[in-house]
């Protein structure tokens, strides 16, 4: 579903991703942790979509990079912002996400995104109004109202109280069971590993650091993980 | 499947219009400027030296443009909180949807404020705008499409820019001239009460700028958002 090869990204003279190869299947959920400007961001908005690489290659649900409305009508993305426009409503903000990637019954489907969040009955506030929790909420609904087949979180706990955090924990295990594929960057280690089926530590724009098939720790991957920044810094 | 560029423009020039119609902020913003600017100019004006028929149109388009300006700003400056502009650019629909979508809202945005706008010019000025309404509001149409189809595109340009207030007056100024002149010229002809023969070359002007602007400006806009 997702295949990388010495993929990377170049902003002039500065190197933000280098050489990031993995492959991930139906259902698979790579969680990938690594320190503030390791290249995590840059290398999500690639898989999105959002940018183009300019090294190597890679495919996203069976469309090359950098892809095109084939590649973004299979992804749902959710970066560290909300994505959210302030005055319209929750409903409004979802159900616009839902037209555009052309649902039929749009407002069924935002209404539906919406309780699976436990938004419902705040549905018709404006983004504004809701703090950031139920921002953050709102964001993950818009990002899978339409069924994507990958789903890319960019520290998608940010905000969450505990209600929140189970109720996104359950929706993403609920798709991963689906066949869903993910990519999870978040700095909260335990609840990445518990999620994911591949982990990787990213460092300096590369993967320093990569296991398969829950081959790790958990008790001890943040050891690893701070000694392996700590070592890179 | 994912809606066709009309129709994901309809979408988006729907949703820019629900948010200034809930904000209202920069249409306010508009059309305060565009009166104040119709009552300044009055109040300079010398009716001794300067006829009113000659002074109106130069006063219209000059409000018009620079009250739009106000509007195309806050274009794409919706987007970039929050980084919503990504809910647009991650969804499966051409990027020519997206600019069309903006110049409609923007469309809108300037003939509400032209609506407003023109007859106060009338009342000020005491100029028989009403006896040319048609011509006139053909002339207000084309030359408003021309004005958003070259402001969108540098409002898109000039919202990453840290200077972007400044920035989008001094890219669009120069382009829309082209578009001012037979607009302004037009009109003055129409006041005057001149042959429509003298009017029509205007507007055929205003027509075929308008064709270059919105076809060059929709090609161009895929590569003012690319990363």
């Amino acid at each position: 579903m997702i295949a990388t090869s010495g993929l990377g990204r170049r902003f002039g003279g500065r190197r933000a991703v280098s050489d990031v190869t993995f492959s991930l299947g139906a259902g698979d959920c790579l969680a990938l942790f690594g320190p503030n400007g390791a290249g995590k961001t840059t290398l999500l908005r690639m898989l999105a979509g959002l940018l183009r690489p300019t090294e190597g290659t890679g495919e996203v649900a069976g469309v090359a990079l950098p892809g095109g409305t084939a590649l973004r009508g299979a992804v749902g993305y959710i970066s560290h912002a909300s994505m959210l426009y302030a005055a319209l409503s929750a409903r409004e903000n979802v159900e616009l996400t839902a037209r555009l990637f052309g649902m039929r019954d749009a407002r069924a489907a935002a209404a539906q995104a919406l309780a699976r969040m436990q938004l419902s009955h705040r549905s018709d506030t404006p983004v504004r109004l809701l703090s950031r929790g139920m921002q953050q909420r709102v964001t993950i609904a818009r990002a899978t109202v339409h069924s994507p087949k990958v789903v890319l979180l960019d520290e998608p706990f940010t905000g969450l109280d505990d209600s929140g955090s189970a109720a996104l924990g359950a929706h993403l295990a609920a798709l991963r069971a689906g066949g869903t594929t993910m990519v999870l960057v978040t700095h909260q280690i335990p609840e990445g590993l518990a999620l994911a089926t591949h982990a990787a530590i990213m460092r300096d724009g590369t993967l320093a650091r990569m296991e398969e098939g829950e081959a790790w720790d958990a008790s001890s991957y943040l050891t690893v993980y701070r000694g392996l920044v700590a070592n890179g810094a | 499947m994912a809606p066709s560029t009309l129709g994901a423009a309809l979408l988006i020039a729907r949703k820019d219009l629900a948010i200034e119609f809930r904000t209202r902020t920069a249409f306010f913003s508009a059309v305060t400027f565009a009166l104040l600017g119709i009552v300044i100019f009055f109040f300079a004006w010398d009716p001794t030296a300067v006829g009113a028929m000659d002074l109106a149109p130069g006063v219209l388009w000059g409000i018009f443009t620079f009250a739009g300006l106000l509007g195309l700003q806050r274009s794409f400056g919706v987007e970039q909180a929050d980084r919503a502009i990504d809910t647009l650019l991650g969804a499966p629909i051409a990027r020519e949807s997206i600019y069309l979508g903006k110049a409609i809202a923007n469309f809108v945005f300037v003939a509400a404020v032209q609506v407003i706008a023109i007859p106060a010019v009338a009342l000020f000025y005491n100029v028989p705008l009403a006896e040319h309404a048609v011509a006139l509001a053909i002339i207000a149409v084309l030359a408003a499409i021309g004005l958003v189809a070259v402001g969108t595109l540098f409002s898109a340009m000039a919202v990453n820019t840290r200077l972007a207030e400044m920035l989008l007056p001094v890219l669009s100024l120069p382009f829309f001239v082209p578009i001012v002149i037979p607009a302004a010229q037009g009109t003055a002809r129409l006041l005057a009460g001149r042959p429509v023969d003298e009017i029509i070359g205007w507007l055929k002007l205003l027509v075929a700028f308008d064709i270059v602007f919105v076809a060059a400006c929709m090609l161009a806009f895929p590569f003012t958002i690319e990363e």
